[in-house]
């Protein structure tokens, strides 16, 4: 089944869009962009095992420099790289307070540092204009092949996922993602086999971080108005429940806990009135309590039950 | 023969308790030392300060002529010191065959290589013998938490000899295997000990085990050493028999 999943998952995202309104073409982007920042906190989280209340503000430093450039008529490519760079050093610092405290101590460090984020966004209007936000954000045109329209944004944007999905993968896979899940496991044993924990923990929360940048790029115009709202402490939260409910640790957690999390509250609100919320609220506690290691790690159950 | 390992004066306090106090002695090449004592005397912190998990109060180690003082574990290991720990320590969630490589892949290339080369980081042969060697190869696919204790222990060992060290401290692991497979782990380390010229220090408290495999032996009673031996000499020395005996 799982040789079949991943060809059939993406002869849907290909051909969804021609059969979507725009509403629904927006939340499945939506979805595209969210993923990607999950992925980055998965490696992060998932992987490496360090905890981050932060991610959301990495997609606020990329949404914010896509918006600055691009409203000043640099191209998005350059807000890619400068995005990428500036989530990869800010990351890489964030990193060290994991150096010396761990879970719900390191969830601490890394909140105030989202509210950091979020306080310099409203604040300094002089580059950020503050609350009133920045709108107009333009979308790319590659190579003569302009984005403007939601189909052709939206493919613009699974070619990126697909980017980061086979990058993150090659990632994992290698002797880094072994010392990543080393690091997770028991860091003090890993220490004693040679593996630079310092190093690999600074480099858990910088490329998490800049994967996180890049979901930011596309975030700003795909919706082509932001805000520092945007990119609060709900917007971290809501990541760390896509890694949580999808399986944190496993490679496709994120492409299904952002599916949770950004279509399924949208599916609910149909024939349930003001109740969806709650209804889904509901979901996830459940979900948590009675499986901590998310839907794939119920399903990995499920199949060795089967067996 | 030179010393692989010198111990000068070490010594480590918690709080009001010297749990290592002033510690001295000297690893020759090619030796299996033992280290006995009652429990709480002192064994296990003494390799911890050595290996730098834990800062030392006062004293120095010295690896082959140079001092260590301030190395980190992982800098250490790459200069050839490896370890196993009292209590098993295996990445549950890896296969057997990736624990062995993970144990080896930090001694090859350099970070960039090792992101970009290839996945098994060349050391796949490597760890397929080195599993073969510790009769595990019915079981390298498995993850090494599927394993029994006894199965794991095998593997927390053959872990601190895939790098290919020069000394490796192992802390107790005899403990919870049973009498067979004790046996083997004993051959192994003997071959190992023969084939590599690689040094031992093994805190222990099988006795018949201890004394079956080290040439010397040091006691540690209340973090200081009261006596050293040959196996023989110490099993009869009443200061070995009083610290364990008596209060």
């Amino acid at each position: 089944m799982r040789r079949f999943s991943l060809p059939l998952l993406l002869v849907v995202l290909i051909v969804a869009p021609f059969f979507l309104k725009p509403y629904g073409l927006y939340l499945l982007s939506l979805w595209v962009v969210m993923t990607i920042a999950a992925i980055g906190l998965n490696l992060t989280l998932g992987y490496a095992g360090q905890i981050s209340l932060a991610q959301g503000s990495f997609v606020g430093i990329g949404a914010y420099a896509a918006a600055l450039l691009t409203t000043m008529g640099w191209p998005l490519w350059s807000a890619f790289l400068l995005a990428i760079a500036l989530s990869l050093v800010i990351g890489w610092v964030l990193g060290y307070p994991a150096l010396r405290v761990q879970h719900h101590y390191l969830a601490f460090v890394t909140l105030a540092f989202a509210t950091l984020v979020y306080l310099l966004l409203r604040n300094e209007e002089w580059l950020t204009k503050g609350v009133y936000g920045i709108s107009g954000i333009p979308r790319p045109v590659l190579l003569g092949w302009s984005t403007k329209g939601p189909i052709a944004f939206y493919f613009f944007c699974l070619g990126i996922l697909a980017l980061v999905t086979a990058a993150t993968w090659w990632l994992v896979r290698s002797p880094w993602g072994r010392a990543f899940t080393a690091l997770r496991e028991n860091a003090i044993r890993a220490d004693s086999l040679g593996v630079d924990t310092r190093r690999y923990t600074l480099m858990a929360f910088a490329i998490g971080s800049a994967i996180g940048g890049i979901a930011g790029v596309l975030y700003a115009p795909l919706v082509q108005f932001i805000e520092p709202n945007a990119f609060n402490l709900n917007l971290s939260l809501s990541l760390l429940l896509m890694v949580m409910v999808g399986g944190s640790g496993y490679f496709l957690g994120p492409f299904l806990g952002a599916a949770v999390s950004v279509l399924l509250p949208e599916w609910l609100r149909f024939g349930s009135e003001g109740l969806y919320l709650i209804l889904y609220a509901i979901a996830v506690m459940v979900l948590m309590a009675y499986c901590p290691s998310g839907l794939l790690g119920l399903a990995e159950r499920a199949r060795r039950l089967v067996r | 023969m030179s010393a692989v390992l010198e111990v000068r004066d070490l010594a480590k306090s918690f709080g009001g308790i010297r749990a290592v106090d002033g510690v001295s002695f000297d690893v020759r090449e090619g030796e299996i030392l033992g280290l006995i004592g009652p429990n709480g005397s002192g064994k296990s912190t003494l390799f911890n300060c050595i290996l730098g998990q834990l800062p030392a109060s006062a004293g120095e180690v010295r690896i082959d002529g140079s001092a260590i003082t301030g190395m980190r574990p992982c800098e250490l290991n790459r200069l050839g010191v490896g370890r196993t720990f009292q209590l098993l320590q295996v990445f549950p969630q890896l296969t057997v065959r990736e624990n062995l490589i993970l144990a080896g892949q930090e001694h090859r290339g350099s970070m960039w290589s090792r992101l970009a080369g290839r996945r098994d980081a060349g050391l796949g042969a490597a760890a397929d013998k080195m599993i073969g060697f510790f009769r595990l190869t019915a079981l390298a696919a498995e993850n090494a938490g599927a394993l029994s204790y006894g199965q794991q222990k095998l593997l927390d060992v053959a872990m601190a000899f895939m790098a290919g060290p020069r000394l490796v401290l192992l802390d107790e692991p005899a403990g919870g295997v049973n009498p067979t497979m004790l046996a083997g782990l004993r051959e192994r380390l003997r071959e190992i000990n023969a084939a590599q010229r690689a040094t031992f220090v093994v805190i222990e408290h099988n006795m018949e085990f201890v004394m079956s495999l080290c040439t010397r032996i040091l006691v540690l009673a209340e973090g200081r050493i009261i006596a050293e031996g040959a196996p023989q000499e110490v099993r009869n020395n009443p200061a070995v028999i009083e610290a364990y005996l008596g209060g």
